[in-house]
């Protein structure tokens, strides 16, 4: 039996945000800033992270897994500032990440796999082979957990990234594209266990379709070119696009609506 | 301690499926029965003699499974890497682990072989003894070797401590073969390639909290190559070289070893984020 409660899991928080950015820098290489003087807070909830390609979606992402180091500016996170020279263990210990492009060890199982990730999570030994079950259960690998990771499929892979970034019950779950690979009932799949992780972990989903945004998320964070366009939910985002605007849905026309005043970098395409 | 346990009748109804009882009764019987070994063997009796509908419905059950069960074949136990292995050494590693007690080999062989000018009265052992760490510490936190990097960067354990781990298990690789050279070859002692491979080794762990681990040993390493080069081309080693190899030079060298951890101790929060 697992214990639904804690002494953690009932002590009144110290913080706002989860998750609260002002004036956030961050530079990727010698000259690009990627994420450029944003301000954000963040809940508990399902946060769809939208925008345009090179928009900062991913450097953000790895920026709040503590990945990357903020140049300037702010960045609280569960409370705990995040920063250089800064001991990040404890807060650690609370994130869940699936990066965009995750290298993984093909000669491990998924369990093995798994199991070394809640390893390196610092999950208790005693936690580990039930939170590495339960993990793989809910992305539905429980049949392939004794499989290797090299045979797996492109979907299944996806999964098994998954199912590492939850195995530590995180606080913050930041998943970058993780729709990428899956195929459609899977789709389904995913949005309900992410409307289910959103109840009561703050998750962060950066994506390129709208829709999954529509489907699964209480709150819309639009990026471009590193700065905040609009957060609100996808209501409020479908309410911003009227008939001139290019889109087939509402949500898409919206978002087109917004980014009007932003031109790509990359050229028109 | 009985207050703390159920009473007998509410066991018995329990079994009986009473649904006159209250549901916070239940509950609370429930969350009680489920840390309670002694009440749960209470209510398997209580089941047999007041509720023999189940107990007959259970055996049933038994039966039908029985024959199943027994038929089933047991997965075929999988070879089960060990999970300390993982702990301390990455998959990414085992190749340049390899690799490094090739060269020590291949060294010791040329140190058997070699004319004894070839190199001054320096072996070639002690002249790459303090590289070969190098290699595995190089593998060890590595963006462009290691697949789960990215990963394992963001996890609570990375850091020095995850990277001392790593490099530990390089050292417990290449030192011994290291020893076996040394006392086989009987021309060098421990302290003369013992030290100089501890001390690179704490300079590349120093100079990686700013640089990159990888960076930090291939600029060594590369450094290294470049004054113990002429040696094998000329045939004897520079004035330097046999300076710094010298048994008296030691307290350099364990100064040098000082020095890097004492850096990596003042830089140890700077890991976290390599």
């Amino acid at each position: 039996m697992t214990p639904t409660t804690s002494a953690a899991g009932t002590a009144p928080k110290t913080y706002a945000w989860e998750i609260h950015a002002s004036g956030l820098r961050v530079r990727v290489g010698r000259r690009k800033t990627a994420v450029d003087g944003l301000d954000l807070s963040l809940g508990i909830g399902t946060h769809g992270l939208l925008g345009p390609n090179g928009a900062g979606k991913t450097t953000l992402i790895r920026t709040l897994a503590t990945v990357l180091r903020p140049t300037e500016g702010e960045l609280e996170m569960l409370g705990t500032r995040v920063g250089a020279m800064v001991d990040h263990r404890s807060l650690r210990r609370q994130i869940g990440y699936l990066p965009q492009e995750f290298g993984y060890y093909k000669r491990f199982t998924v369990r093995e796999f798994v199991e070394y990730m809640a390893w390196l999570k610092e999950v208790p030994k005693a936690d580990v082979p039930a939170a590495v079950q339960r993990a793989v259960e809910r992305v539905g690998l429980a049949d392939r957990a004794d499989h290797r990771m090299k045979t797996l499929s492109g979907g299944m892979v996806r999964r098994a990234g998954i199912a590492q970034a939850i195995v530590n019950d995180p606080a913050v779950l930041l998943l970058d594209e993780p729709t990428v690979g899956l195929d459609p009932a899977q789709r389904l799949r995913f949005r309900e266990l992410l409307q289910e992780l959103g109840r009561d972990t703050c998750v962060v989903v950066s994506t390129h379709l709208v829709e999954d945004v529509a489907a699964a998320c209480s709150d819309v964070v639009l990026l471009a070119e590193g700065r905040l366009v609009f957060q609100g939910t996808p209501d409020d985002l479908a309410a911003a696009g009227g008939p001139e605007h290019p889109g087939d849905s509402p949500l898409e026309r919206g978002y087109s609506a917004l980014l009007q005043g932003c031109e790509q970098p990359g050229g028109t395409w | 301690m009985s207050g703390e346990h159920a009473s007998r009748r509410l066991l018995d109804d329990y079994a009986r499926g009473d649904a006159t009882m209250a549901a916070d009764t239940v509950w609370a019987l429930e969350a009680h029965l489920e840390t309670c070994a002694p009440c749960r063997s209470h209510l398997a009796a209580g089941v047999a003699t007041g509720a023999p509908g189940i107990a007959t419905l259970l055996d049933t059950v038994r039966d039908a499974l029985e024959p199943q069960l027994d038929a089933a074949v047991p997965a075929p136990s999988r070879r089960h890497r060990p999970r300390w292995v993982a702990a301390w050494l990455t998959p990414a590693m085992a190749p340049w682990l390899a690799m490094t007690v090739v060269v020590t080999l291949m060294a010791l062989l040329l140190d058997a072989v070699a004319p004894p000018t070839f190199s001054g009265d320096t072996s070639p052992v002690s002249a790459i003894a303090p590289l070969l760490p190098l290699c595995g510490v190089a593998a060890s936190w590595s963006r462009g070797l290691d697949p789960a990097h990215e990963l394992t960067a963001s996890t609570a354990r990375a850091g020095l401590p995850l990277l001392l781990r790593r490099t530990t298990a390089v050292l417990v690789v290449v030192l011994p073969g290291l020893l076996v050279g040394g006392w086989l070859t009987g021309t060098m002692t421990a302290a003369q390639w013992l030290l100089p491979s501890l001390a690179f080794t704490s300079t590349a762990l120093a100079l990686g909290s700013v640089v990159g681990v990888t960076r930090a040993a291939t600029g060594l390493a590369l450094a290294w190559g470049v004054v113990v080069a002429p040696a094998w081309v000329t045939g004897h080693l520079p004035v330097v070289l046999r300076l710094v190899l010298q048994p008296d030079r030691l307290p350099v060298w364990g100064l040098l070893l000082a020095l890097g951890t004492g850096a990596v101790i003042a830089r140890r929060n700077a890991y976290s984020t390599l």
